[in-house]
């Protein structure tokens, strides 16, 4: 198949020659690498290498990893795109495939559109299937075993051979390789001279066997000085650190594992007292019951808690959300969205389990999310969670998703949080005394934020009980019609003041255009690059709201207010954002949405939303 | 009052009356075993001077589960969701491992719905007072059969119970807990003296106290009504418990007791009424309880105690202070930390 769209509609080769080929004007720092291989055959490094040189060389560049729910044998794809507009969303079409997996190579080379280039091991002659691609077979193997000598290490080191044949082809500056691959092999010289011998063996041959027959290169450019790379599920990690998290529990689950395995990383490394003591605890529940469960224990105790997880823990996890909802306990969930339903397609991205979490658990729940469209947010959201769920005193979901969490991104560093904790509203023992007791649910501000106390504070009046079943103001059990009545009305009147709260969102509007475009998360990605479309290539001016948070902020009803059409672009099948927006909008400009849905487990990539809005518009 | 082991002053130690460790009004039925449970978990606290503030009370739902709301209102409490006590037990031990914390389970709520949660709690042997008030039946969606039921029991209903009960006692000891007893409701003495040594306990303590529903399950048929436990009820270990603070010679023959020093510097003394029995061994517990169900009896007592395993919070090596309340200083790295982390992702 390989993953560019194009392999789904099974496209027949376009006809063309060679010779065209090779008149092409040249194509700078504006293409992609697909990279096909085996699932467990260890070309992650080489991938990181070649996206980490890039870099090296100021490009603007993102990586994508395509693969199987499978621990080896199946097939993989990376993909690179370098992109001098900064454009990260997935580039749909490939420019350059790499077909390490004899598998799909036929498929791969089918898959590629006209003028693109295919490296291939010589034996799989796949040039017998494309006239109009440009067609460099590498000898891989013999070239490995050169370099080699170890036969269990050439399936790694064979990796390293492809880095240098497409370093050569598109002029990757040699010494940016080398640093990268330095890096990559810090602290294992060894393995680093090894690894590098077999990049200048691929180098060494492309120069002296393959002339240079297509038009991808690579120019040094600027964009990237003091920039960082970083998946999404670190940033969030980092987030979580620079929080304060002191209770974490999980129950493993790609595509969220990563987020608490780094962050264990980062709390021994940095959370560690001098007498070795933890100012941090980590258990690995039984499942996500009981790490949700955990988490608000935790957080009822006064704990900064948090758990990670993705579809099917969230489902798990139903009962307890709505119990943090309705006893008004803090805790931090991060979902990694997948596609699903059920398992679906566990090491694929999706954004749909929007609906889910916004009324997750019976009777009327709700809650507040945050939505995160850059790892940058991804650690800046989790910061702002942690405030927020102690602010609120309800558990707040940080919504992110495979694409996001567990590919490398090119990012601003991130920056130091300037406000300190917001811990909340707490009474502690010389509050009681000044108060003479207090009522854990009455509404004493006005913001329909209530004062706890928590476990431990010495006061005879400190102790209240929490429970899900009905109560009043005083904590005290109650069946009584207005007890409950008064109670989801001031829990709904907490959700407005929670809209006061959460990240406004990014507006992009010049008062020019009539259409706007509404979307969240990575979707952002084929939104900036598609609205470029638009304009370039038919004139078409759009506006851009991006909402990072639910519930959605005065904003989000002002941008739809001041368009004639509004379209929704996100990645599921049920337009799972436009069914929130329905609910939170006045009927005079609910008319106005329309939806933009990407959902086949890739991630979206801004031709399929130009050619979808261009079909609508009727251009 | 209930009848104690050390004299029952009008104050403790701590100088508080009974009264300050009294709880709202039951509204459970009258005659519920449950009843008689907080009554002696009351006597304990009490008797063991535990600062009301100091303890957190925990549950699941049932009417067992409801219970925690029926003594020392001076606790904070939580009632959970139904079977999940244990995990929200163990956060709240996390953010705070100076608590005391003291869980009320139901049999369904443990051994049925709960079961997962149960089982992984008794292998982490997290610092909790564990307590099922087992009355073989759902009482609070009154009257099912429960997972404890004995074999061949009858519910008011007529339907008999085909399946085998799960033993919560031999479950938890072969999944490590380090304090497991059984006792049932109407035995104040043994069910206090158990209680006091769990206070004094630093694992998981797993008390299964036969409890009957006097609703739904306290008829001729049923194996946990009070009188077929009056009938079949067999001590292994008669107890006593001598805490530290109290100075009193306790007057025990020698040669049939069996001391076992706790970890605040108590002693739990157990009378040993079967020659063979010791509270150490795994093995000889688990087949002591087989044997009585084979032969239809309840065997109560401490069948099992391990005072030095350490406990899951220990595990973890935490700081010294609640982890909930320390102070952003030593929660949130500096600002050279970041640096330095991003430093390296350039
Ligand atoms: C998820 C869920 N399922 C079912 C129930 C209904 N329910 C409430 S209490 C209970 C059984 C309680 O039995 P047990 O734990 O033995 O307590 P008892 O009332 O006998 O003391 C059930 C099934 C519930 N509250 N939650
Ligand atoms: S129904 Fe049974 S278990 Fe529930 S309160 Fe009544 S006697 Fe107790
Ligand atoms: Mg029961």
């Amino acid at each position: 198949m390989a993953t560019g769209d194009v392999a789904l509609g099974n496209a027949e080769p376009t006809p063309g020659t060679k010779d065209d080929l090779s008149a092409r004007k040249p194509v700078i720092n504006d293409f992609s690498i697909q990279v096909a291989t085996v699932n467990g055959s260890g070309s992650q490094s080489a991938n990181s290498v070649l996206l980490r040189s890039i870099f090296g060389m100021g490009i603007p560049v993102s990586g994508k990893n395509l693969f199987p729910s499978n621990i080896a044998g199946l097939p993989t794809w990376y993909t690179i795109r370098a992109s001098k507009d900064g454009y990260v969303a997935r580039k749909k079409e490939i420019d350059i495939v790499v077909a390490m997996n004899g598998e799909t190579a036929k498929e791969d080379i089918l898959s590629l559109p006209a003028g693109a280039v295919a490296i291939y091991e010589t034996s799989l002659d796949l040039q017998q299937y494309r006239s109009d691609v440009v067609c460099y077979p590498v000898p891989f193997d013999k070239l490995t075993a050169a370099v080699c000598p170890e036969a269990k290490l050439r399936k790694l080191v064979k990796n390293m051979i492809y880095v240098g044949v497409v370093a050569k082809i598109i002029s990757l500056d040699m010494k940016a390789v080398e640093t990268a691959l330095r890096r990559q092999f810090a602290k294992k010289q060894k393995a680093a001279d090894l690894n590098w011998a077999a990049v200048e063996a691929g180098y060494n041959y492309a120069a002296e066997s393959l002339p240079k027959q297509d038009p991808f290169v690579l120019e040094r450019m600027h964009a990237t000085e003091g920039k960082i790379i970083i998946d999404g599920n670190a940033a969030a990690a980092l987030g979580a650190l620079f929080a304060g998290v002191t209770v974490v529990t999980w129950y493993p689950i790609t595509p969220s594992s990563s987020v608490v395995e780094q962050l264990i990383d980062y709390l021994k490394r940095y959370r560690v007292e001098p007498d070795g003591k933890a100012t941090f605890a980590v258990v690995q529940a039984e499942d996500e019951l009981a790490a949700v469960g955990m988490v608000l224990g935790a957080g009822w105790a006064g704990a900064r808690s948090m758990t990670a997880t993705s579809g099917p823990g969230i489902s798990l996890m139903a009962e307890f959300a709505g119990l943090g909802y309705f006893a008004e306990l803090p805790g931090v969930i991060f979902d990694i969205q997948r596609v699903g339903p059920s398992t679906g397609l566990p090491t694929r991205t999706a954004q749909s389990d929007l609906l889910s979490i916004a009324y997750l658990s019976h009777g009327d729940t709700k809650h507040v999310m945050l939505l995160p469209g850059s790892v940058k947010e991804c650690y800046e959201f989790a910061i702002a969670a942690f405030d927020l769920t102690e602010r609120l005193q309800t558990p707040v979901f940080v919504v992110s998703d495979l694409d996001l969490g567990m590919n490398n991104w090119m990012s601003e560093p991130f920056e130091y949080p300037e406000k300190p904790l917001d811990r909340g509203k707490v009474l502690n023992a010389e509050d009681l005394t000044r108060l003479d007791g207090f009522a854990r649910y009455k509404d004493v501000d006005g913001d329909a934020i209530p004062y706890r106390t928590l476990p431990g504070t010495d006061h005879p009046k400190a102790s209240y009980f929490t429970r899900g079943s009905g109560h009043n103001e005083k904590a005290l059990y109650t069946e009584r019609p207005d007890d409950y009545q008064n109670l989801m009305e001031r829990l709904n009147r907490k959700f407005e003041t929670a809209r006061t709260l959460v990240p406004h969102p990014i507006v992009v509007q010049d008062g020019k255009s009539k259409i706007g475009i509404i979307a969240f998360g990575t979707s952002d990605f084929a939104v900036i690059e598609g609205r470029d479309q638009l304009r370039k290539e038919y004139g078409v001016e759009t506006d851009y709201l991006r909402v990072r948070a639910f519930p959605f902020t005065r904003e989000v009803h002002d941008f739809v207010a001041s368009h004639d059409r509004v379209y929704i672009v996100e990645q599921n099948r049920d337009a799972q954002l436009l069914s929130l927006l329905k609910l939170d909008l006045p009927a005079e400009d609910i008319v106005k949405l329309r939806s933009i849905r990407h959902f086949n487990g890739l991630p979206m990539d801004a031709l399929s939303l130009t050619d979808e809005f261009v079909l609508q518009e009727g251009i | 009052m209930a009848t104690t082991t050390a004299p029952n002053p009008k104050v403790n130690r701590l100088g508080l009356q009974v009264l300050d460790y009294r709880g709202g009004k039951t509204t459970l039925c009258a005659g519920c075993g449950h009843n008689a449970i907080s009554e002696r978990i009351i006597d304990a606290l009490y008797e063991m001077g535990v600062q009301p503030e100091r303890l957190m009370k925990l549950s699941g739902i049932g009417c067992s589960s409801k219970s925690p709301a029926y003594f020392l209102s001076r606790a904070h409490s939580f009632n959970s969701v139904h079977g999940r006590m244990p995990s929200v037990a163990t956060g709240a031990l996390l953010a705070n491992k100076t608590m005391k914390a003291l869980g009320v389970s139901g049999d369904g709520d443990t051994a049925s719905i709960g079961v997962g949660q149960f089982i992984h709690l008794m292998r982490r042997n997290l610092p909790l007072i564990y307590i099922i008030e087992d009355n073989g039946v759902y009482g609070l969606t009154k009257g099912q059969f429960s997972a404890t039921a004995d074999l061949g029991s009858k519910l008011k209903t007529g339907v008999i119970n085909d399946l085998p009960a799960i033993d919560t006692c031999a479950l938890a000891i072969q999944l490590g807990a380090t304090f497991v007893g059984r006792s049932f409701s109407g035995d104040k003495k043994q069910l206090l003296a158990m209680l006091k040594a769990a206070i004094a306990h630093k694992g998981t303590v797993m008390l299964d106290v036969i409890s009957p529903c006097v609703t739904f399950n306290d008829h001729e048929g049923s194996t946990k009504s009070y009188k077929y436990m009056q009938e079949h009820e067999e001590a292994i270990t008669e107890v006593g418990f001598v805490p530290h603070f109290e100075d009193i010679a306790v007057d025990y023959d020698a040669g049939t007791t069996y001391d076992v020093q706790m970890h605040d510097g108590s002693h739990l003394r157990l009378r040993k009424l079967r020659d063979d029995y010791n509270p150490n061994d795994r093995a000889s517990a688990v087949k002591q309880l087989m044997e009585a169900h084979e032969k239809g009896e309840v065997l109560t007592g401490v069948f099992y105690l391990d005072t030095e395993k350490p406990s899951f919070t220990d595990m973890l090596n935490l700081v010294d202070q609640p982890l909930g309340t320390l102070p952003e200083s030593r929660t949130r790295p500096s600002k050279q930390v970041l640096q330095e982390i991003m430093s390296k992702l350039q």
